[in-house]
This record gives structure tokens, sequence and C-alpha cells, in this order.
């Protein structure tokens, strides 16, 4: 199996979540944009790892599917207490921590 | 040289009154005597041990000289020493009886003086001056106790500076004798470049054996006669002594008799083989005393003022004194220098009970005082005695010898001056007697009678004898008056023997020893026949005025004084002094002073300027900068997590751009 393949896509998938990030407002979209990007990078981890026939990759993957879950569980809850207290989840509009 | 027994002691006894006037000025205040009673005790030890080292001179002779290094540099060292022989020896006991006895005297003169402890320190320091100098082994030790007498007697003249009259009686004492001290100084230098030493017995030694020259001898002598000119009131620097009766009466008692004028005298007796070997030396010393000696007694006979009749008497028995050194009678000058401390110091100390009864000093105001101070007036008569020269009192055989030595010598100069000034001497002294007390009271008090004693109001009150404090050294002063002068008898002189002067003669003469006694008594009479028939009254006139011009110009000091005004003193005062004060001082000093704090000003401005623009625009620059550049960083931190991860990422693209250019990857 050619390599580039995913790697392309990995690269595809890193710039969505990179575009995500900057570009959409919405919190929780923030939260998926960024799942997104360590998603491409748990890819480029495993495509690496059979290519080299090394299984370390593999495990360092799995290790950072499970802290994924836990961060995005703590993201949605800051998420979901901005929206009680706020009344939004618009980031543009969090700029408190300025000069 | 002998063993030096008791003498080894001798530096103690100018020790004892200097440090008396250290522990009188320090605590003197809080001692029950008020420091007198230091001064007293200490002066006392001294003069007691002056008593013991005369003893010993007499008993034993010779010269105990002792002497420690003070001071070493190159090849020479100075010596600090003594030099304890009969004529020193002499000199502790008239110096320290006379201040003994003056001090004592002064516990009841000067008793709710306002410096009355300074005052006994300062008699003390002034004794201990003259004890330096007269116990001195070298001349430069000598001067150091010459110079310190002088300002003793500074101090002590002008001891109630509070009236102008005399401090400037003071100064002049001082810058007096200073004129005739700048010739000692000289003198001193002199011989030690002529001699290589200061040591008074082997520069004698060296004059003896002529090593050095003639000319240097006679200079030196010269110079060190000058300062006997200042110190012991010679002519032309007798101006001095007489306004030094500004001074509280004891202390021209002990200036007289003990510690100031007899310097001059001393120091010439002390280096007597100095000035016996220059004959020209001794010639010159023989006029300056003969005109000395007749110019005082002259205007002691003009004088209304008791005190200032003294005055101008110590100034012609000084003559005297000077003269007996001239015709190579040393020991009979010193002699008389004995004696008349002990006369002198009584007829001071008699003036002062006097005056301290009337409250004047003007003899025409006196009169009659024998009836109501019978202490003070047999001790003055006494003393009146001994020095008019009448037999068998003190100053009779002391004078007498130098009369007779002027004859024998034949210097008819000095012999002339000495009979003529024996007569002149005699009458004045007359005169002032029964002025004083003969007579009757002058200032009899308006309502009369005793009771009129009761009241202490100034002049209204008669005059009392003074108390016993003040009559006893009057008593003790009188008896040695009497027989003071027995130890130098023509017929047994003892005298001799005891002060040795190498290069001093003798001789005596009957016939002039009866003429003087003539011419005393003569003259004593004279005196009181013209003025036992004084009026009575204010503004009395003296019947010397008759004499018109003389008697005027003998009043005004001969205008000696009047010169030295007229010649030194204004010229000093108003064109000297003027010019120092308007052109160095106010010009050439003040005028770099200013410079120098004008420049300091300018440099002060300078500094100021580039401390003001130059740091303090560094330090401002660079907070200006600051805070323009954080208006523009801060815009940065806009709270937009956004804004932040879009630097981020484009952070990281570049880091990426560069490791690919770089081929790092």
């Amino acid at each position: 199996m050619p390599v580039v393949a995913p790697l392309l896509l990995s690269a595809l998938m890193f710039s969505c979540g990179v575009y995500g990030v900057l570009a959409r407002r919405h919190g929780v979209m923030l939260l998926i944009a960024v799942e997104l990007m360590i998603t491409a990078a748990n890819l480029n981890l495993i495509v690496f790892s059979q290519l080299l026939h090394n299984a370390i990759g593999n495990i360092v993957a799995l290790f950072i599917i499970a802290v994924t879950a836990a961060e995005v569980g703590i993201g949605i809850a800051i998420v979901m207490l901005l929206y009680r207290q706020r009344g939004t989840v618009a980031v543009d509009e969090m700029r408190l921590m300025k000069w | 040289m002998v063993s030096g027994g008791i003498r080894e002691l001798a530096w103690l006894i100018p020790v004892l009154p200097i440090s008396a006037f250290f522990i009188i000025v320090f605590i003197g205040k809080k001692l029950p005597g008020k420091g007198a009673e230091i001064g007293i005790t200490f002066t006392g030890a001294a003069w007691v041990l002056g008593l013991l080292c005369f003893q010993d001179a007499i008993a034993r002779h010779g010269i105990v000289e002792r002497s420690l290094t003070w001071i070493r540099f190159g090849g020479f060292s100075l010596q600090l020493g003594i030099r304890v022989d009969g004529l020193a020896s002499m000199m502790f006991v008239v110096v320290g009886l006379v201040s003994v006895l003056m001090q004592i005297y002064s516990l009841g003169y000067m008793k709710g003086d306002v410096r009355y402890t300074w005052y006994y320190a300062a008699v003390n320091l002034f004794t201990g001056s003259m004890l330096v100098l007269v116990i001195a082994n070298n001349i430069l030790q000598m001067l150091v106790g010459w110079e310190l007498v002088g300002v003793c007697s500074y101090l002590l003249i002008g001891h109630w500076y509070e009236e102008k009259e005399n401090s400037n009686a003071a100064i002049k004492a001082f810058i007096t004798t200073r004129f005739g001290d700048l010739g000692f100084e000289i003198g001193v230098i002199l011989l030690f470049v002529a001699a290589r030493t200061f040591n008074i017995g082997q520069i004698q030694t060296l004059v003896a054996h002529h090593a050095i020259s003639t000319t240097l001898v006679t200079i030196g002598a010269l110079l060190l006669f000058c300062g006997a000119i200042g110190k012991s009131a010679q002519f032309p620097l007798h101006v001095w002594l007489p306004d030094a009766m500004a001074g509280p009466t004891p202390v021209s008692a002990l200036i007289h008799a003990a510690t100031m004028v007899t310097a001059g005298v001393y120091m010439v007796a002390r280096i007597y083989g100095l000035f016996s070997a220059s004959h020209i030396a001794l010639t010159v010393i023989g006029i300056i005393a003969s005109i000395t000696m007749l110019l005082a007694a002259v205007l002691a006979c003009v004088q209304r003022d008791i005190k200032r009749v003294l005055a101008y008497s110590t100034v012609s028995q000084l003559g005297y004194m000077m003269a007996a050194m001239s015709v190579g009678a040393a020991t009979a000058g010193v002699f008389h220098l004995w004696t008349h401390a002990f006369f002198k110091a009584l007829l001071f100390l008699g003036s002062g009970s006097v005056i301290h009864a009337v409250h004047t000093n003007d003899m025409f105001e006196m009169g009659g005082l024998r009836k109501y101070m019978p202490i003070t007036y047999v001790t003055f008569l006494i003393g009146s005695l001994a020095l008019a020269g009448v037999p068998p009192f003190a100053g009779f055989w002391s004078k007498d010898e130098i009369v007779g030595a002027a004859w024998s010598s034949g210097n008819h100069l000095v012999f002339v001056a000495g009979i003529i000034t024996a007569f002149l001497t005699a009458f004045y002294m007359g005169r002032c007697l029964t002025l004083t007390f003969a007579g009757r009271y002058r200032r009899m008090p308006v309502a009369g009678g005793a009771e009129a004693d009761e009241h202490e109001d100034g002049d209204h009150h008669l005059p009392h004898e003074s108390p016993p404090s003040m009559t006893w050294p009057l008593i003790i002063l009188a008896a040695l008056s009497v027989v003071g002068g027995l130890v130098g008898t023509p017929i047994h002189n003892i005298f001799k023997d005891w002060i040795v002067i190498p290069g001093a003669e003798h001789g005596v003469v009957v016939a002039v020893m009866v003429a003087s006694i003539i011419i005393a008594i003569g003259g004593l009479l004279i005196g009181y026949a013209m003025y036992v028939r004084a009026p009575y009254g204010f503004g009395v006139i003296d019947p010397l005025s008759k004499l018109g011009p003389f008697y005027r110009a003998a009043v005004n000091k001969f205008y000696i004084d009047d010169f030295y005004l007229k010649v030194i003193v204004r010229p000093v005062q108003y064109g000297l002094s003027k010019f120092v004060y308007n052109v160095l001082d106010q010009e050439v000093i003040d005028g770099a002073v200013n410079l120098v704090a004008a420049g300091t000003v300018q440099l002060g401005k300078a500094v100021r300027e580039t401390d003001e623009r130059g740091v303090d625009g560094v330090v401002n620059g660079f907070a200006w900068i600051t805070d323009k550049t954080s208006y523009l960083l801060r815009k940065l931190q806009s709270g937009n997590v956004q804004g932040y991860a879009a630097g981020l990422f484009v952070g990281v693209v570049i880091l990426a751009a560069v490791l690919f250019l770089r081929g790092g990857i």
C-alpha cells in the first residue's frame, strides 16, 4: 500500500481542523475541529507504525484516543457552563482576559 | 660639677607651679578655695625646694647640670636641662617667696574678683615660666621661658580687660617687649651658629677660650641685651612698665620684684662670661643703663599716681642692676636684684593696701594715712628707706656696692648717673611717703567724725587697715627688707660667695659710701620738706610745677610715648593696617575667595545643566520609549482566543518553513 494516500488524508483532515479552530465561532464546533486535528495526528502515528514495523506508534495512538475522550468530556462541560452563565457559546464574545 | 644632692630634684621647681596652673584651670572652680589653695601650696612647695637648693648651693658650691634629649635632628640633639648653681638657686628663693606672699596677699586683695580662679592659674603659670627661664641650662630653653613670661604678663596686666585702657596696657607691654625679644631670638640663633651649641656653660667656655670671634661675641651679646632691654624695661623700651600698672596691684609686685623685669638682669648675669668678653657690649649696656636710671628717676618725681612712682622707680633700679653689669660688678647687680625684690614687692603690696583702703591712686588725695593704717605705714616706711638707700636697710648695701664698683672701675658716666639717681630716688620716695602718710587725710568726709566710717559708700568713709592676709606678707617682706642686705655688707660679704659669677669684680670705697648716705638722707628730707605743706583739697598743684617747661616735659614722659605713638603705632595702625585691610585683605584675599566662589557657582550651574538635560534626558527618554512601545504592544493581547491560536499556527508554519528550507527534516 502506498504510504502517500493516508498521509495526504491526514494532512487534509488536519487542515480542516485548523480552519475550524480559526474560523468557527461556536464552542462545540471548535471542540470538534480540535478532535479532527488530533485524529489526523493519530492517523500519522498509525501509518508510520505500520511502515516501520514498530508497535510503539499504535500504543501511543491508543493512549491519545483515551486522553482525548477525557479532554472532550471536560471541554463539553466547560461549554455547557459557559452557556448557562452567559447565554451564548460564541468564543469571540469571551474576551474578558485582555488589556 | 658636683654630685646632685637635693639639687637633683630642682627640675620640680618649675614643674610644680606649672602643674598648679593645669590643676587650677581644670578643677579650680570646684575646690573650696576656688584654686587659691592649690596655687599657694604648690608655689610654696617650689619655694621650699628652692630654699633647700640654695642652702645646698651655698654649702657645696659648684654647678649641678643635668639634661635630657628633647629633640634630635640630624647629628644634633636639643637638650632640655637644668643648671642649678648659686645664682639660679637664689632666683628660686626670690621668685618663690614673692609669688607665695603675693598669692596670700591676693586672698584679701582679689576677694570676689570675677576671674578669681583664672587669676590664680595665670599667676602660677607666670611663676612657673619664670622658673623655667631661671633653671634653663641652654639659651633656647631660656627663650621658651622668656616668651612664656611675656604671654603671662599680657594675661595678667589685662586681667580686667573689660576696660579698654587695661587691655591697651597689656597689648603695649606685650608688643613693646616683643621688639626686644626679636633681638634676643636673633642673638640665640647667631650664638648657636657661632658656637654650635645652645648650652650656657659651653658658650661661656668657648668665649673664654677665644673660640668665637670678638665681633660675633659683641653682636651676640648686644642682640641678647636687646631682649633684656625689652623685658627689663630699659630705655628706650621702658614705656610698657608704667602702663603695666593697669593690672591688679599684687601682679605689679610680682612683675616688678620677681617674675618679669628681673629676667633681663638675670639673663645678663647668667651669660656674663659672654658679656664681659666684649668691651663694646659692656659700654653700650653702661650707657643704656645710665640713661634708664636717670630718666626713670626724673619721671618718678613728677608722678601723682602712687603705683606709677613705684613703676618708674623699678625702671630706675633695673638701670642700676644693668649698670652694675656694665662695670664688671655682676654680683653686685644680682645682689641689688635680691634686695630690690624684697623692698619693691613690699612697696607694691603696701601701695595696694593703701589703694584698697582709699580707692584712689592719686597721692595728692591721700595723706595722714599713718594714723589709719599703722602696719601698712611702718612697712611702707621700711621699704622706702630700703629703696632710698638708708643704712642698714637692704637697698643701701646693694646700691652702694654698685656705685662703689662704678667708681673703682673708672666708669664716670655710670658713677655720676648712679649718684644723681640715688638722690632722686631718695627725693621721690620722701615725696611719696609724705604725700601718702604724713599730714592729715585730704578726703575727710564732709560729715566728719567716726560714724562716717560705718558707711561703706565709696569716698565717704575713713580708710582702715587691710585684713591680716594682706598685712602679714607686708610684715614678712619688711623684715626681709631690713635683714636681706646684711648678707652683702662690705664688712663681711657672704653673698659674693653664694653667687659666683665668672668675670665679676668688686671694690668698696668708704668715701662713696659716706657720700651716698648723706645723699639718701638729704633727698628724703628735701622730699619731706617740699611736700609736708602740700595744700589740701582737690586739684592740688605739684610744687615741682614751678620748674615750668621741664616739669611739663617730665609729666608728659619726655614725649617718648607720644613719639612712639606717632612714629610707630599710628603709621602701623592707620597706614600699614589700613593698607593691609583695604588692599591685602579686601582686594587680594577676599578677591581670591570671591573668585573661587564665583567659579564654583558657574561650575555648579554647568553640572546642573548636564544633570537636567543629559542624565535626566536619557532616563526620561527610556521611559518615553517604553511608554509608547507598550501602547502598541498591548493591542496584541486582545483576549480573542482564536487570534492567539492563529498566531500559534502562523508560528508553527514559519518554524516548519525554516526547518524545511535549511533541509533539516
